[in-house]
């Protein structure tokens, strides 16, 4: 039998209802670091093998230079891009962000209200000795909030030097010589143009990477863009930045399985020799060097062409960053680290680590010889001068649909023409919760 | 547990017919009534106040930090802009065909599985099981299997020399595949209730009938559907219910893509939060709140209505 009798059971349990409350209430406490090395928590996403490979790089060596302060990485965070959003911004808004943290510059960083949730770092030393574009990408009008973690890379197309060889194809400089030049490797069997929207992400390359011709046509676009004085459906230039999807659609090039590829697919497509182009960005790189290290050699890389074969040039993509909560326990020791990141010796210990994948953004830094095909093929780009960054590190501006309307464009469901439409609405909701004039 | 006296004679002798009803009733109450207030108090805490913030913030453009009063723009936004609206259809789509298949399989099922069939309990485990399987298991499992190359559906497909179709790839089947994965998950429970409803119909009813000369039609139709009914109404307000609301399964399989092709209110939802949009994202809340409450209620009343008047 129950030692509780009817009555006083219930009550029992009410009782220990209230206590547990009670409790759950009062467990939350300090921790006290006064003695030992304080520890630096940095958290980031699962997704990417190499932002995690970089961080545990970065934290080793730091921990080994100096006896201080330990930086633990934590990559626990989810792989999904949405989920770690949301979980960003609801750890930094509840002030349950750790220490440290790993994410994007440029417009998804403005997205997180750094004003008023981040470490602002603008009066520190280091900051000096970083690449002004960059710290353009990290920034508001108030402040500058991170350190970037690796290297500048370009997007544009990854293409099989093989095949190019096999057909004596050209590397082409206009948009129009890409096309011939897809229609000649279609014809000879090969993939001309391989899409992987299973990663669904992977469909926005050709549009964002062909900024540079946006660009070439009018250096200050992007500023009248954030201002709402032009778009993507109404100008002649930028629109072709969705019709070249459609292009490359309406081609009949895509490989059979493009509707559900993933990016190892088509980064191994291309570096195997079975499709010919694949739009991709730099950092991709370091996939192809891990999983296929003999055909290394055998991608190169051009930017996105656009109208005029005088005006090639390259759209390049800031690398991620470190940040800091504006809340964290140990500001000193984060600047400390994050004072080690941008100094010329974390460059060496990323080159070490990861091979040479890009420009590094700290004075300083150098490039040792022998960089892999598609970094060798960007490096021009950069010694010329002819690069502009992609959009959302010049605008705070950025539709977060825009993969979607390029899985419809890429996958013959809506028009270039139209898709630019629904992404100009679509960007037009962000700026108006971003509070922008003219919107 | 023996101990416990039954409370249901204190309960009758008090409202015994006739008394009216009495304040004493109260006085008699087994327990005081501040034992509500923890429930209470975590019920308004985490449900009751949110919900009416929700109401405010859904007129509001909200960065976590900064509210501004916009009136009704948010829902103008919801209810204009293509891929949300595209939300709202796919969530009438899903919740009217998979609470509807829901039924009609259910029913099936379980007729089957009351009658006198060799295996019957394995069976009944068989058909139960997939309800015991995390959602976010079966999406993942239902991805590989649908996979247009590699998925063992086309493969097998293939092998009878039929080209399959992109399951969850082509944008005019996705929906309909997350459907039927949606409705082979859910189907057991609908059975389940079934059965239940089904064995407690008395044998004389049939026995009656088939002394009369009724077929075996004329006794499902005029035995079985009626007095299933009030199985019929819980399956399909539990149903539609969790079909309007539904969200793992379709953001597992397809993150609402391609494009939009499979975005339902809850995932439009989710990403309006993911994106930053709060405020819409609120609005989105209260328009499933209101679609929910809109199509549930009156159907409840009506179905309960049909039930009485038998």
């Amino acid at each position: 039998m129950s030692p509780f009798t009817r009555r006083s059971r219930p009550a029992a349990i009410a009782g220990l209802a209230v206590a547990a409350l009670a409790l759950s209430g009062c467990s939350a406490g300090g921790t006290d670091d006064s003695e030992g090395p304080v520890t630096l928590e940095w958290f980031q996403g699962s997704g990417v093998e190499t932002n995690i490979a970089t961080a545990e790089a970065l934290a080793d060596a730091f921990n080994a230079s100096q006896s201080d302060i330990v930086v633990e990485v934590d990559a626990s965070g989810p792989s999904d891009s949405a989920q770690l959003d949301n979980l960003m911004k609801t750890r930094l808004a509840t002030n349950e962000m750790p220490d440290m943290f790993w994410y994007n510059s440029g417009s998804l960083l403005q997205a997180l209200n750094p004003d008023q949730t981040m470490l602002n770092i603008k009066d520190e030393d280091f900051v000096g000795d970083l690449d002004d574009a960059w710290i353009a990408s990290v920034s508001t009008d108030d402040g500058v909030y991170g350190v970037p973690v690796q290297t500048a890379g370009g997007g544009g197309i990854f293409y099989s030097i093989p095949i190019y060889e096999e057909l004596g194809l050209e590397v082409p400089k206009t948009w129009d010589e890409f096309l011939a030049n897809s229609d000649a490797i279609k014809d000879a069997g090969y993939v001309a143009v391989e899409q992987t929207y299973g990663d669904a992400w992977t469909s926005q390359i050709i549009t964002l990477a062909d900024f540079y011709n946006v660009y070439a046509s009018d250096e200050d676009w992007a500023t009248k863009y954030t201002a709402n004085e032009v778009n993507f459906a109404d100008d002649p230039v930028a629109v072709q930045s969705f019709t070249k999807l459609q292009d490359v659609y309406d081609g009949g090039y895509l490989n059979e399985d493009f509707a559900s590829a993933l990016l190892n697919d088509g980064l191994e497509a291309v570096a195997t020799g079975t499709a010919a182009h694949y739009p991709m960005l730099g950092f991709a790189q370091a996939t192809i060097a891990t999983n296929w290290p003999d055909h290394v050699d055998d991608v190169g890389y051009f930017g996105i062409p656009g109208d005029s074969a005088d005006a090639n040039g390259m759209t390049i993509w800031m690398p991620p960053a470190l940040y800091a909560p504006a809340n964290t326990e140990h500001p000193d020791a984060v600047k400390e680290f994050m004072a080690f990141v941008a100094s010329p010796e974390a460059c060496d210990v990323l080159t070490d680590a990861l091979g040479v994948t890009g420009a590094y953004l700290v004075e300083g830094c150098t490039l040792p010889d022998g960089a892999p095909r598609i970094v060798a093929d960007m490096l021009p780009y950069f010694d010329s001068g002819d690069v502009a960054p992609a959009l959302e590190f010049l605008s705070p501006v950025k539709g977060p649909n825009l993969m979607q309307i390029d899985v419809e464009i890429g996958s013959g469901v809506r028009t270039g023409e139209s898709g630019a439409e629904l992404y100009d609405a679509d960007a037009a909701k962000q700026a108006q919760q971003l509070g922008l004039p003219g919107w | 547990m023996a101990t416990l006296a039954p409370p249901d004679t204190t309960q009758a002798v008090v409202t015994a017919p006739g008394t009216p009803p009495p304040r004493r009733k109260y006085a008699h109450r087994m327990y005081p009534q501040w034992f509500l207030l923890p429930g209470a108090a975590i019920f308004v805490v985490l449900f009751i106040a949110p919900t009416f913030a929700s109401f405010y913030y859904a007129f509001t453009r909200w960065t976590l930090f900064d509210v501004e009063f916009i009136g009704l723009d948010n829902f103008v936004t919801f209810f204009t802009d293509p891929q949300l609206s595209k939300g709202f259809t796919n969530t009438l789509i899903f919740g009217t065909l998979t609470s509807g298949l829901k039924v009609v399989l259910g029913l099936l099922i379980g007729v089957l599985l009351t009658s006198d069939i060799w295996a019957r309990g394995y069976l009944r485990a068989v058909v139960f099981f997939p309800v015991l399987v995390s959602t976010v298991g079966v999406g993942i499992t239902f991805q590989a299997l649908m996979d247009p190359y590699d998925g063992l559906i086309n493969q097998a497909l293939a092998a009878l020399g039929i080209d399959g179709p992109g399951w969850l790839t082509d944008p005019d089947l996705a929906l309909y595949s997350i459907i039927a994965v949606d409705v082979w998950r859910g189907v057991g429970l609908a059975a389940l209730i079934y059965m239940a409803g089904l064995v407690a119909i008395p044998q004389e009813y049939y026995e009656a009938a088939k002394v009369d000369g009724a077929s075996g039609w004329h006794r499902f139709r005029n035995i079985t559907l009626p007095l299933v009914r009030p199985a019929t109404t819980t399956v399909v307000i539990l149903s539609l219910i969790g079909g309007l609301r539904e969200f793992q399964l379709i953001w597992v399989m397809t993150g609402g893509g391609p494009g939009f092709a499979s975005d339902v209110l809850a995932s439009v939802i989710y990403k309006q939060y993911a994106y930053g949009f709060f405020g819409l994202s609120t609005a989105g809340n209260v328009v499933l709140f209101v679609v929910v409450s809109a199509v549930i209620l009156p159907l409840f009343w009506w179905l309960n209505r049909k039930q009485t008047d038998l």
